[in-house]
């Protein structure tokens, strides 16, 4: 619990600290190589959708990996 | 149940310090238009899963954006509890899913729904999130929410019904760290609470009476239970066009589950055209505290289990995808297509949950299960 308060406190002063102007140290056009699609964290949502599926069917954890739906498919 | 009363009051908070925020001046990014169909196919443990998925995504007035989703998962199992105590079967899972997105200045809020039908299992799921880009674009701050109620029967028993309602609380912050390094943070907190067992899957427990020298006993779950996840990843781009990133995972709940998740994927574009992936990722967890392969008696706890999925395990994955890019010029609303075939090879061994297919074994002395499953995903993608 002292682990959640904190994550979310820290969260609300980015809530607000979101607000001010903030100068970025790495400029918009330095910005090529992370724009490449070779650097997307999903660059394929149907087929990594579908392993998540994979997974948390045959697994006990879940989460902190995006969002999929409800059913299972795996008894 | 405090935690999930605290998350909330403080996520609502955190909801209107945004919204109060004045709407930055510069505008940010919705996916970009595009449509994939898939084939997935399953091959491991007996159970063979395949079907087809659709995903479309469309923008309007690069301010809105909606997608829509279908999904099917055509099962036949023969896995290793239905052929110690049940008769191998076949079904179908079908799921629809729509989303919808605005975008306001440099923020995105967003809203989906879907459903996931069984025979035996119906599930609703909703989500909200939202997101902002702030610091000069560097840093994006997520929060999501997702409510989902499930509906479990039992087939051959008219009588039987189960809920499941649920809560999942989410927030992810991504951060560009250099001109080549991005870094996320994620970290969700899901709270169940219903019927949350198999209603079909046994527990077994020593009976001197019985002629293999045990007999199964139905499953008898908590009817709560919260998890928290907390994931790390990051993603650099290497010299010569290619990408590397690691992930790590840990997880914890309330029913004693605590795993750990590392993962490594490389990409590496051949030519103009081609794209290949390779990646390895390794899972370990500990058993829930009230699994047990076999108790020494009829209900010798309050909390019953024997799913292999709680038990002390460890799963490795290594795949490769292969993806090539083409255009058809005759095709004038397509800007590009591409076809890709992605394939994984998974091993999965579990210390404390033993194969009952050999016959005049000790119970307990029977070697523990472990099985190999082969995973194909071949899909086609237009971006129109």
């Amino acid at each position: 619990m002292t682990l959640s308060r904190a994550l979310l406190a820290l969260l609300a002063a980015l809530a607000f600290t979101g607000c001010s102007h903030v100068e970025p140290w790495v400029k918009p056009y330095e910005r090529e190589n992370l724009a490449d699609p070779i650097m997307a964290w999903d660059r394929d949502p149907v087929a990594s959708s579908y392993m998540r599926h994979v997974y948390e069917s045959r697994e006990g954890a879940r989460g902190a990996a995006g969002a999929t739906g409800g059913g299972c498919g795996c008894n | 149940m405090q935690l999930t009363r605290t998350a909330r009051g403080f996520a609502a908070g955190l909801a209107a310090a945004w919204l109060l925020c004045p709407a930055p001046s510069l505008a940010g990014v919705l996916p970009d238009d595009r449509a994939d169909l898939m084939y997935h196919y399953y091959d491991g443990g007996g159970v063979q899963i395949d079907g087809p998925s659709v995903l479309v995504r469309k923008k309007f007035a690069e301010k809105y954006a909606v997608n829509a989703s279908y999904y099917v998962d055509m099962v036949s199992s023969a896995s290793i509890d239905v052929i110690t105590t049940a008769s191998p079967y076949k079904e179908e899972r079908t799921q629809y899913g729509l989303g919808f997105e605005y975008l306001r200045g440099k923020v995105t809020y967003a809203a989906s729904f879907s459903n996931s039908k069984e025979n035996d299992y119906d599930a609703d799921t909703a989500s909200f999130s939202i997101s902002q880009d702030m610091f000069g674009d560097l840093t994006t701050v997520q929060l999501s929410f997702s409510r989902g109620k499930d509906d479990v029967t039992r087939r051959g028993d008219p009588l039987f019904s189960g809920k499941v309602d649920r809560h999942i609380y989410g927030v992810d912050v991504s951060q560009i760290v250099s001109k080549k390094l991005i870094l996320a943070a994620s970290w969700e907190t899901t709270t169940e609470e219903g019927f949350l067992n198999n209603p079909y899957r046994q527990v077994r427990f020593v009976d001197a009476g019985a002629a293999r020298g045990y007999s199964y006993e139905r499953e008898r779950y908590p009817r709560t239970r919260t998890g928290n996840a907390i994931g790390l990843r990051g993603r650099y781009y290497l010299p010569y066009r290619a990408a590397l990133q690691g992930d790590y995972r840990w997880y914890n709940d309330t029913w004693g589950i605590d795993s750990n998740m590392f993962e490594v994927s490389y990409t590496q574009p051949i030519g103009d055209h081609m794209i290949f992936d390779a990646h390895y990722r390794y899972y370990m967890q500990g058993a829930a505290d009230f699994y047990s392969d076999l108790f020494p008696r009829s209900n010798f706890q309050n909390f019953l289990a024997r799913d292999k999925e709680l038990s002390t395990m460890d799963s490795q994955t290594l795949g490769f995808g292969v993806g090539y890019e083409f255009t058809i010029p005759r095709l004038k609303y397509v800007q590009k297509l591409s076809a890709n075939l992605k394939y994984d090879f998974m091993r999965f061994k579990y210390d404390d949950f033993r194969d009952l297919r050999p016959t005049g074994l000790t119970p307990g002395a029977e070697p523990a299960y472990s099985f190999d499953a082969n995973v194909i995903r071949l899909f086609f993608s237009g971006w129109f």
